[in-house]
């Protein structure tokens, strides 16, 4: 078992699969005070097209090349659900359904049209629906690791003013924060973390790992800060707990393995929660009652 | 019948009964919850696959109503939980469908069960699989039972089209003359889940979103009413799975998702030339829709 | 003494923890229109949605011409906020004050040209017949709330229950709506909307329920609407402002 550890190649797809999960931890706490937790689903399918044009393009396979397609793929998205709720009586939710299944469906298109190609079949394409950790070549990882590390920078660097960005923009406007900057500085990160996430977690559950650690950490804590930090540390250890998991196995899939994990966390969180967790909860709603009943006592003795 | 005449027919039902249930999906804002069911249904056809070991059609409309149901009561309870809808919806579908996969990769190992097949559908291997029906004689499998869900989806919504019109326009109105609008909610779900898991076959799990919201999407915008925007919807869902099947055949894919693909260009015409709430109608100064513009501002 | 017809009694209901409404006790009168005032957040709504089962309730009994609410159902009539429901739903005028008869007309059936008649008639009565096919989100805000009140009016009910029914309405629209608010007291019906503007309470309502999370003070307008009660409602956060009548609202901010 410790064999597949000692590998050098699996420690280096162990790491980059934790570095992403802190990443996309972190995000994802932003994504959830934006209210946006389904927008990132959304945004990972629409990165398909993306990284089949990059390919069709370029003829090879470099990950950085095939990230910025699924940036720019996905950037479009974002921008056509934007421009159809905006102009349109059609609610957001719809929009993103939408945008989500017909790029995946367009991806697809192309994704077939490759794969006939001589060769195509090789690409390993068919690997960014699903992920494949093991699949990744050292040049992978390393862009993939770099790319998570500015993301976890920017967001470390600019703590506060997230911070105000995300709970009174009203106020940041009033100090002087550019909401429009800001908006866009969000966008770039939450991008950022879903194509580099897909060659690892895939396009369908990517967005599992920007929403389930974070509102695991909602259990522990009511602080903004420890709710980053808690999220990343479950958004690592799913990351290095499924990509451990799905190597044991030959051909396993490294993202449903990874969100099982992230899963697992938010069960726990959810019944043993310090904060409104299932247990707790019931605690407090025991003792609420029983001062309740008191209450009742003596009003009824002084009646 | 030919194969090819096979293969479109399917098509059409696939459109026609997605285009149906989307309006009130869309309606009802629940085009997130789509999203979800179609991804969780898997797991309700493996799980029916595992106790069964057979991929027979019931068995995986049982299953998939059943997941479809789970599916839709874990993410109210977890509303009830004080977790916003939007992660909600996040968290169920995409733990469930994990769930689906690993049991497909991991356990079963069977060479029917594909996730490929299972999430892209495989729409040209439909005609293969026939069954013999009293009266009709040999049709495809997947056909008969498209057309099953078709029949049970149109009485549903005729049997009872003003008491899904109200609970769709104000729940608390419904609620309060008597309408048993929590039961609605869950037999829309189940209607959802047989739509999907019927379509799954032709289209797969992703693209039946397409073929849901999109078309309804589109006829939104064209009319008021609520008995034209079905008819629309249905007409756009099997405008788009023919144009799609065409599509696909000229160029040589994937034809579920060109069918996606298609509903795309449906709502594309439909966002730029509608008459009433298309680009075009607004950007024409229109001394009528103003109105309408501002009341959506004030709202 | 008129017989009641609403009686409530030590109902309680939360919002997941927090409580918003406590030991409320009243009962109304048959042919009363009362005004339900209260400060933000003091459970006006949830009170009304309480009562018709629309949000649980913790304790208490709430019962109608004697009848617990399941059987008095069909005896009351309910005009929920305007913001509660999407009024770019495809469908017109005509069609939502229909909605209002869908309780009658029962399963399986669909409306007749008689329930559309009723319904347009009640739209007529609210001054609204000519906007009978209008797309519901091409009407004003006060001509949406006429209309909410058309659908009330078909449902020919004993009891009716209103939610802020001239909140952000024309004054043409308020004097449509108090119009018919007293003439369904004058044919002995009973009344309860939720109102938000002080001023005009004495003016509207016949009884007012002050409310801030249970009942402070309920009766006879010209006997409750006092200064001193008012005060008392409102947690003392409000001003007088030179005459009687002008009041300024501080809530809680």
């Amino acid at each position: 078992m410790w064999s597949i550890l000692a590998s050098s190649t699996t420690q280096w797809v162990l790491a980059s699969t934790m570095i992403l999960g802190i990443a996309a931890g972190m995000v994802g706490c932003l994504a959830y005070w934006k209210k946006q937790s389904l927008m990132s689903d959304a945004l990972a399918h629409a990165a398909l097209p993306g990284v089949i044009i990059a390919f069709l393009l370029l003829q090879e396979k470099n990950l950085l090349i095939l990230i910025i397609g699924a940036a720019i793929s996905a950037l479009m998205g974002a921008f056509l659900i934007q421009l159809i709720q905006s102009t349109t009586r059609i609610t957001e939710d719809t929009a993103m359904g939408m945008i989500l299944s017909i790029f995946f469906g367009a991806g697809l298109m192309l994704l077939t049209l490759v794969n006939r190609t001589a060769g195509g079949n090789q690409s390993g394409l068919d690997n960014f629906i699903f992920g494949q950790a093991a699949a990744m070549v050292k040049s992978d990882v390393i862009t993939m690791l770099m790319l998570a590390v500015i993301v976890i920078i920017v967001l470390f660097l600019g703590f506060k003013e997230w911070k105000i960005y995300l709970f009174d923009p009203q106020f940041a406007k009033g100090i002087g924060l550019s909401i429009r900057g800001m908006n866009f500085l969000y966008t770039g990160v939450l991008v950022t973390t879903i194509v580099i996430g897909i060659q690892a977690v895939g396009v369908i559950l990517i967005a599992a790992l920007l929403i389930i650690p974070s509102v695991s950490a909602r259990y522990w804590t009511q602080s903004f800060k420890w709710m980053l930090i808690i999220s990343a540390c479950i958004g690592g250890l799913s990351g290095a707990i499924g990509t451990y998991i799905s190597a044991l196995g030959s051909g396993w899939p490294t993202g449903p393995f990874i969100v099982l994990v992230a899963g697992v966390f938010f069960t726990i969180s959810l019944i043993f929660g310090k904060e409104k967790g299932i247990v707790s909860n019931y605690i407090q709603f025991k003792i609420q009652r029983k001062q309740l009943v008191n209450k009742q006592i003596s009003l009824d003795h002084k009646g | 019948m030919t194969y090819t005449a096979w293969i479109i027919i399917t098509a059409c039902l696939v459109g026609l009964t997605c285009g149906l249930i989307g309006v009130f999906l869309i309606l009802r804002r629940m085009a997130m919850m789509a999203d979800a069911i179609s991804h969780t249904v898997l797991l309700g056809i493996v799980v029916a696959f595992i106790i069964t070991r057979e991929l027979s059609g019931p068995h995986m409309l049982v299953g998939a109503i059943l997941v479809g149901l789970l599916t839709a009561v874990l993410v109210q309870w977890l509303n009830s939980l004080e977790i916003e809808n939007h992660a909600s919806i996040g968290i169920v579908f995409t733990t469930l469908f994990a769930i689906g996969v690993i049991l497909i990769a991991t356990s079963v190992g069977n060479a029917h069960l594909d996730v490929q097949h299972a999430l892209m559908g495989e729409i040209t291997f439909i005609p293969w699989n026939t069954v013999n029906l009293p009266m009709i004689g040999s049709i495809p499998e997947a056909t008969a039972i498209l057309f099953l869900v078709l029949i049970i989806v149109v009485f549903m919504i005729l049997a009872f089209y003003k008491e899904w019109k109200i609970t769709s326009f104000d729940p608390a109105l419904a609620a309060s003359i008597g309408i048993p609008v929590v039961l609605m909610h869950y037999v829309f779900m189940s209607l959802v889940s047989v739509t999907t898991v019927a379509a799954f076959d032709a289209v797969g799990a992703i693209m039946v979103v397409a073929m849901l919201i999109t078309p309804a999407a589109s006829a939104y915008l064209w009319t008021d009413k609520l008995s034209i925007m079905l008819l629309l919807s249905g007409t756009f869902g099997v405008v788009s799975a023919i144009t799609g099947y065409y599509i696909a055949a000229w160029i040589d894919t994937s034809i579920s998702g060109s069918m996606a693909f298609a509903t795309g260009i449906v709502f594309l015409i439909s966002f730029i030339g509608s008459p009433k709430h298309g680009l075009f109608a607004k950007f024409i100064p229109n001394v009528t829709d103003n109105k309408a513009l501002n009341e959506k501002s004030t709202r | 003494m008129a017989e009641s017809v609403i009686k409530v009694k030590e109902l309680s209901a939360a919002y997941r923890k927090n409580t918003v409404l406590e030991n409320v006790d009243f009962s109304v009168e048959k042919g009363s229109l009362t005004g339900i005032v209260g400060p933000n957040g003091a459970g006006k709504s949830t009170l009304i949605k309480t009562m018709l089962q629309l949000h649980p309730s913790l304790s208490g009994t709430v019962d109608f011409m004697g009848l617990p609410f399941k059987q008095a159902k069909k005896y009351i009539g309910y005009v929920p906020q305007r913001g509660s429901v999407d009024w770019d739903f495809p469908t017109n005028a005509l069609d939502v004050v229909t909605m209002g008869l869908y309780g009658k007309i029962g399963w399986l059936k669909l409306p007749t040209r008689m329930h559309k008649e009723k319904a347009f008639h009640a739209l007529k009565k609210m001054g609204m017949e000519d906007y009978a096919d209008r797309q519901i989100s091409q009407l004003s805000g006060g001509q949406q709330q006429r209309v909410f009140l058309a659908r009330a009016l078909v449902q020919d009910a004993d009891i009716y229950f209103m939610d802020e029914p001239l909140a952000g309405v024309d004054a043409a629209t308020e004097r449509a709506i108090m119009t018919i608010l007293k003439e369904l007291k004058a044919n002995g019906k009973t009344v309860m909307v939720v109102h938000h503007d002080l001023q005009t309470v004495e003016e509207y309502f016949d009884h007012v329920l002050l409310l801030n999370r249970t009942v402070m003070n309920h009766g006879k307008t010209t006997e409750t609407f006092t200064k001193d009660n008012v005060a008392k409602t409102y947690g003392g956060n409000m001003r007088w402002m030179g005459e009687e009548k002008q009041y300024v609202v501080h809530t809680g901010k």
